[in-house]
């Protein structure tokens, strides 16, 4: 099954409250994907020279601030950094292409969980509800929030095969359902230069909208072309720094609900994760129909 | 009138009650407070009983019904009404998909939309929407009626066998060997009733009817590729 929930402020005064609001709506989804959860949250950004890494490793006890001094010295620039249990956040002030080329020569062993100006994932093998707690989600601010509680059907129960995935600056996608084209799908993306971490057919479905946005395309158009180049069944949420997207497959199978009121854009899986959400009782709700793309913008 | 508040009971207790009903009718009127879009409200009830759902309701709400009347105050979830028997389920708001999924009588009222397959290899049953209906509804609909007052998407009626379908807005495609049919004095007749039964105040004149060519009922090679 799995199941996807995602939250987009409109009114900038709830951005302290993003987490507080957002934790019962991921707990909510753990009969739908009790295996893994996490979660993609987008606010507290970096200027426009710099980057924002998240960085993973499997040692909790792991020694972040070596890597720290490391890329200081080799990057002759400021690194700032924060750790939240196995995850740290790097703020590095150089461009996306260096620190990362930088962070996977110093320390291959470093999982690169995302990159961007605003992006940071966190995402763990465990319920939801632990996983909230170990991150401390319900303390955390930002605009807006992805999540995915995940029932694994097309690769291992692994904290990589957990979503969400990014494969591109401050993308990232979540998924609810299966890809049948995610192979072929997947080599024709490497020769592109899309890279993949997992066998992951949701990775995929990541790194395709990475390289259609390289080519060109808006978020609007790479989700159009993702619907005639991704065969199998999906409802999708995808955020960028500024946006929020969700998309099902012609055939819809994928259940989705959408909310939304003058404060924000809420999607679920299903309306029992809305409920929490203040005004829910007066918001215009209503099923997403099928290859039909919503997308929500903010102006920059 | 009898009300449940799903906040402080499980949904267990609520289905619990409402079958207890069965045995010995004594509170003939219910209320479900708090619903909160949970799955499976009401089901199999087998008894004369209102039933009033005061907001969301989640998958599989009133399947199973029998005799019954439902109110769904909001939206519903998936396979809403699915195999009913018989009374009558209304839901104010949208169905989700496969709304009255292989049901063998009584009326399924929708007065917002409903979602793809809706009546699905309905076996009876009658549908009403007032709204538009999905892609591949009525898909292998087999006896009963499905009104649509606004527009029906994708492939209404494949491989339909006996439901009569009524539109009253456009439909995207049709689906393999359904097609469009003469209206004639009794279909109008039907369709009044139907509507007149929903609470549906539009006129029967304007709608058109489509019915299976019955060209797929027995195996030709020459209808391979439709089947």
């Amino acid at each position: 099954m799995c199941g996807i929930v995602g939250l987009y402020l409109k009114n900038k005064a709830l951005e302290s409250q993003l987490g507080e609001l957002f934790t019962p709506m991921l707990i909510a989804m753990t009969d739908r994907g009790p295996d893994s959860a996490g979660f993609a949250i987008y606010g507290d950004e970096v200027a426009e020279d710099a980057t924002k890494l998240t960085l993973r490793h499997s040692d909790e006890s792991y020694d972040w601030d070596q890597l720290a001094i490391a890329l200081q010295d080799s990057l002759g620039c400021g690194v700032e950094w924060f750790k939240n249990s196995k995850v740290a956040v790097f703020k590095v002030q150089t461009d996306a292409d260096q620190a990362l080329a930088m962070v996977r020569s110093v320390a291959p062993d470093v999982l690169v969980l995302s990159a961007g100006q605003s992006i940071e994932i966190l995402k763990e093998v465990g319920l939801p509800e632990n996983i909230a707690g170990t991150f401390n989600l319900s303390g955390m601010k930002g605009s807006h929030i992805i999540g995915h509680t995940r029932m694994a059907t097309e690769s291992a129960v692994t904290m990589e095969g957990s979503h969400p995935f990014s494969t591109g600056m401050d993308l990232c996608l979540v998924h609810n359902g299966s890809l049948s084209n995610h192979n072929r799908l997947r080599e024709e993306l490497k020769r592109a230069g899309v890279e993949f971490q997992t066998e992951n057919d949701s990775e995929v479905a990541a790194g395709y909208l990475t390289w259609r946005l390289q080519e060109g395309d808006t978020l609007n158009q790479a989700l159009e072309n993702a619907l005639k180049d991704l065969d199998g069944f999906f409802t999708f949420t995808i955020g960028t720094r500024d946006g929020f997207a969700v998309v099902r497959d012609p055939i819809a199978c994928k259940p989705a609900v959408l909310a939304e009121t003058d404060d924000y854009v809420a999607m679920a899986s299903e309306y029992q994760a809305l409920t929490t959400l203040p005004g829910i009782e007066n918001a215009r709700v209503w099923e997403p129909e099928p290859a039909t793309i919503y997308v929500w913008e903010r102006d920059q | 009138m009898k009300s449940i508040n799903l906040a402080e009971k499980t949904v267990r207790d609520l289905n619990q009650a409402l079958h207890e009903q069965a045995v010995e009718c004594t509170e003939r009127e219910w209320e479900v407070l708090e619903p909160k879009g949970q799955h499976n409200l009401a089901c199999g009830l087998d008894q004369n009983l209102s039933v009033d759902i005061k907001g969301h309701a989640g998958y599989f709400c009133a399947g199973m019904n029998k005799k019954a009347h439902v109110t769904v105050h909001g939206n519903a979830g998936q396979g809403v009404a699915e195999n009913m028997m018989s009374g009558t389920v209304r839901v104010k708001g949208d169905a989700s998909q496969a709304a009255g999924a292989t049901a063998h009588g009584g009326l399924l009222v929708i007065e917002g939309n409903a979602g793809a397959r809706c009546g699905i290899s309905m076996k009876g049953v009658d549908i009403v929407v007032k709204g538009n209906v999905g892609h591949m509804s009525c898909f292998m609909g087999q006896a009963g009626s499905l009104v649509v007052c606004g527009d029906a998407g994708d492939a209404l009626g494949d491989s339909l066998y006996e439901v009569h379908i009524y539109v009253k807005g456009s439909v995207k495609s049709l689906g393999a060997d359904c097609v469009e049919k003469e209206m004639r004095d009794e279909h109008i007749e039907e369709l009044t009733a139907l509507l007149n039964r929903a609470g549906v105040d539009e006129d029967p004149a304007q709608f058109k009817r489509y019915g299976s060519a019955r060209g797929l009922y027995n195996f030709k090679v020459d209808n391979a590729s439709a089947y």
